[in-house]
């Protein structure tokens, strides 16, 4: 499904302020497999998604999705197969466009988009029960702009337009933390659903060590652009956050100062 | 008065590639200052040698389109910023419709041209011909409006309102971008054309200032009228054309120097920018958009 093979990532090569934000990182991951990803601020999460989507090009190494070597294709060829689910609730969709007008985007991600008209009846049908699996009573405001929404309706649509296609790999770049606990809650709730339900392939970072174990069948800790702990599926069940905190700690060679880690 | 609607309706089909720009992809463009001018010159240089007027006119329109891409080919190869990318297109037209024209006026005084049909009629400046722009005008609009409903159209939307979103949605934001200027310019070309037969002469100077108009229509229209759905903006900016043609002539009428035109069109668009922006204004669109918001049902 996904592999990133030796990829390493430096923002300002070459200058005094040289960062290496990923230093040969690996990672395989097989079809139905769920990865979480934590670590402290800087460890190099986001840059990874960014490098598998294709917003940044990768100086060394490959990704390779089903097989096929992407590295050098810009981001919106690589939407065939990769969707995404940004931190920020207004990333993901088109504020002037309606409900409709935004799902017609998704629901044709990756595939070319003609003359003939972006939404018609029967996809509005489409759409409407698409959408009354998120629960929210999107399905009877079609035309709404999507600017009128709140953040949460915002990000459970959002999360609706990057699954449902069933792309070979969904990045959740901490799609909860920007909502309250309660709206955190329900689309984290929906997340579980919506990979269940088509089976996704799906890598999720996030700060909450809770939602990391709770969510996903491994889990993968990053430091300083580094993969530096792998829990997989049988020990991720009976880990908790202390454990992980201590096993950072130990990694770490020093004590734990770094809090944004606790949530 | 009756001219200046005239003027207002032709002027329209520019105003509403100013609106494809300037609203829909946020690329404000300022190459039709350059396009217009060569629609012009491409039309009249072609009917004065004796081809069909359509056919002027699809090459005036194809040599806006021409203008466009070159600027998007700047803005998205060259990374070149979108002001500086029209403005670099606009003066290198300068020099081109000056070729085209061979000198920097060119008259089509008893040239058969669209508009032989209305003059003859004895239409032109009457109720009459300002009917046949309107529909004119509105079939124009129409077409727009078909086309941003589209798959590709609401692509090209996306790129404009969220190009990050758009990007990752596996739209190319690059050819979206080129696209919408090859038909922003196409349109803004055709107006030149018009203009040109309405006038009887293309000039070299004719298209100076032209963006101003485009948004001065494009801004009032949408003070006006306001922009919620597609339709709405495209109407607001062929009426915005037309009602900044009428104040133009009412200045005009009140003995203004036709000299101090372009002065009150910058003070136009200068107050029409910066009135929304005053805090009493702010509190009252608020309010409004709160009830629209409570009607449209949302919690």
């Amino acid at each position: 499904m996904l592999k990133i093979d030796s990829v390493t990532k430096k923002f300002f090569p070459g200058t005094n302020n040289e960062r290496v934000a990923l230093r040969r990182l690996s990672l395989s991951l097989v079809e139905g497999d769920f990865v979480t990803v934590i670590g402290s601020n800087g460890a190099g999460k986001s840059t990874l998604l960014n490098v598998i989507a294709g917003r940044y090009r990768a100086e060394e190494g490959a990704v390779l999705i089903d097989d096929l070597d992407v590295s050098q294709l810009p981001e919106h060829r690589r939407a065939r197969w990769v969707s995404r689910v940004f931190q920020d609730p207004m990333a993901g969709t088109s504020p002037h466009l309606t409900i409709e007008e935004n799902l017609a985007i998704a629901f044709h991600r990756g595939k070319s988009r003609g003359l003939r008209m972006a939404v018609t009846k029967d996809r509005r049908d489409v759409f409407r029960e698409a959408l009354a699996t998120l629960e929210l009573g999107l399905e009877d405001r079609l035309q709404l702009r999507v600017g009128m929404l709140s953040g949460g309706q915002r990000q459970a649509l959002s999360l609706l337009m990057a699954t449902y296609l069933e792309p070979s790999i969904l990045l959740l770049d901490e799609h909860t933390a920007a909502l309250d606990p309660s709206r955190a809650e329900l689309i984290t709730r929906l997340t579980k659903e919506a990979v269940e339900r088509h089976n996704l392939t799906a890598l999720m970072v996030t700060h909450n060590m809770h939602q990391a174990i709770e969510l996903g069948n491994r889990l993968i800790m990053m430091h300083e652009g580094e993969i530096v702990l792998e829990v997989d599926e049988e020990r991720k069940r009976t880990t908790t956050p202390e454990n992980l905190l201590a096993e950072f700690g130990r990694i770490k060679g020093a004590s734990l100062s770094d809090r944004t880690l606790l949530d | 008065m009756i001219t200046a609607v005239e003027l207002g309706l032709l002027y329209a089909v520019m105003a509403v590639g100013v609106y494809l720009t300037y609203r829909v992809l946020d690329f404000p463009d300022l190459t039709i200052d350059g396009s217009y001018t060569t629609g012009a010159a491409v039309t009249a240089v072609l009917i004065i040698s004796d081809v069909p007027v359509a056919v002027a006119m699809l090459a005036g329109t194809l040599s806006g389109v021409l203008a466009g891409v070159v600027t998007g080919l700047l803005h998205v190869l060259g990374n070149i910023n979108p002001l500086l990318a029209g403005i670099l297109t606009q003066i290198a037209l300068y020099s081109i419709n000056l070729r085209i024209m061979g000198k920097s006026n060119v008259p089509l005084l008893r040239e058969s041209t669209i508009m032989t049909p209305l003059r003859e009629a004895g239409l032109l400046g009457t109720w009459g011909s300002a009917g046949f722009l309107t529909v004119g005008a509105v079939a124009i609009g129409a077409i727009l409006y078909w086309f941003l409903g589209t798959g590709y159209g609401v692509a090209l939307r996306a790129t404009g309102d969220n190009e990050l979103m758009a990007r990752s949605q596996g739209i190319n934001t690059g050819t979206a971008k080129i696209v919408g200027l090859a038909l922003s310019n196409g349109l803004v070309a055709l107006c030149g054309s018009l203009l040109a037969q309405y006038q009887g002469y293309a000039d070299i100077s004719m298209g100076i200032g032209l963006i101003v108009a485009g948004l001065a229509s494009v801004i009032i229209g949408q003070a006006l009228f306001g922009m919620t759905a597609v339709w709405q903006a495209i109407l607001a900016a062929m009426a915005g054309s037309v009602i900044y043609r009428v104040v133009i002539q009412l200045a005009l009428n009140a003995n203004l120097n036709p000299n101090d035109m372009k002065l009150v069109s910058a003070v136009l668009v200068v107050v029409a920018l910066v009135v929304p922006q005053v805090p009493a204004v702010k509190a009252m669109r608020a309010r409004m958009r709160r009830r629209r918001v409570a009607e449209a049902g949302v919690s």
